[in-house]
């Protein structure tokens, strides 16, 4: 989604637009605000730190000779008296989908400037991304009394433990940032700094809607780490 | 002028194909549950689970993500720089075989 307002804007689709934007002067990304292609930038360099943990993890359990925990017991819930697989992972797995959907529609409202909905919606999905951390710390803490330790554990192969803490506290650590910032620019919202043009504290530039995108384009990331480790870690 | 009217409808699109998307992404993921709750084993379960995570990631970075309508050259750097990865897993496959095979091999020859 291209920004009208930045000068040399013209939109060619395809392949014929890319060869004229790589071969422009001054900027690649015409009317592409320079936050967001920077957020894009960081996101492809966080890409590559989680598909290390991922793949490091696939090489440490594909090489074991000691059988790898069965994930659906081992994050299995008892529910009034009845052992349900995976319960806990799906429920979060539905909370951080339903805090992508309204992060999507807030980026939606952001740009239609209406300020009200486009606030709620990022204050609902910073409340689902708290519910994801509380869960996730309830999780944390039952696998810890239930001895698992980044060199031990009781269900199989002792490296069960480094991967888990390592790839979902770094994903956790993630969530709780983008928590962190999702209440600040609900403020921000809601106190019309993007109407306004306010300038911020974290940059000088003046406030527009375009950096709830920017934060959007965060938050789904977020989300789609969540995706890959719910299926390799958790499902495979 | 006509040119830049088209392209302000082009930049909000309709609440309708977010929820859309959103709802999908709901169904996909009640769906990639399934797989460990009916207890699919073996090549069934890692295809499936490998194609309800594609299609989730896809529809998340064309359309939350607003890649779908981005610039393609931005589209591009993007996306190309996944090879990459996509490289280092074949090499660590190979790898982590090859690590298990040697495992195994003293574990039965001795050391």
């Amino acid at each position: 989604m291209s920004d009208l307002k930045i000068e040399g804007y013209e939109f060619k689709p395809g392949f014929k637009g890319m060869a004229k934007d790589t071969s422009s002067d001054q900027t690649m990304f015409k009317g592409v605000h320079w936050g967001k292609a920077m957020m894009w930038i960081f996101l492809l360099s966080d890409t590559f730190i989680f598909s290390c943990f991922l793949i490091s993890y696939m090489k440490g359990r594909g090489s074991t000779i000691i059988d790898w925990p069965n994930p659906s017991e081992v994050f299995g819930l008892h529910v009034f008296g009845v052992q349900v697989p995976l319960l806990l992972i799906a429920i979060m797995t539905f909370v951080l989908i339903t805090s992508s959907g309204t992060m999507a529609l807030a980026v939606k409202y952001g740009y239609e400037k209406n300020r009200k909905m486009c606030g709620w919606l990022i204050l609902a999905t910073a409340i689902g991304g708290l519910t994801f951390v509380g869960m996730q710390a309830f999780e944390w803490s039952k696998l810890i009394h239930e001895g698992v330790r980044p060199w031990e554990n009781p269900f199989g192969a002792p490296q069960f433990g480094s991967f888990f803490f390592m790839i979902t506290g770094f994903h956790g650590t993630h969530v709780s940032i983008g928590v962190i910032f999702l209440f600040i620019y609900a403020y921000k919202t809601f106190a019309g700094h993007y109407d306004e043009g306010k300038r911020g504290w974290f940059t000088t530039m003046k406030g527009d809607y375009v950096e709830v995108e920017i934060l959007g384009l965060y938050w789904h990331f977020v989300d789609l780490v969540w995706v890959f480790i719910f299926a390799f870690f958790y499902l495979w | 002028m006509e040119k830049t009217k088209k392209q302000e409808q082009a930049s909000t699109h309709k609440i309708g194909i977010y929820l859309w998307i959103w709802g999908l992404l709901f169904v996909l993921s009640f769906f990639s549950y399934m797989v460990d709750w009916y207890q699919f084993q073996g090549m069934l379960r890692w295809s499936l689970i490998l194609f309800f995570m594609f299609l989730k990631a896809g529809l998340i970075m064309a359309f939350f993500m607003h890649l779908y309508w981005e610039r393609y050259a931005l589209v591009n750097v993007l996306l190309w720089p996944m090879t990459a990865i996509a490289c280092f897993i074949f090499l660590m496959v190979a790898e982590f075989e090859y690590v298990l095979f040697t495992r195994l091999f003293y574990f039965v020859v001795g050391g």
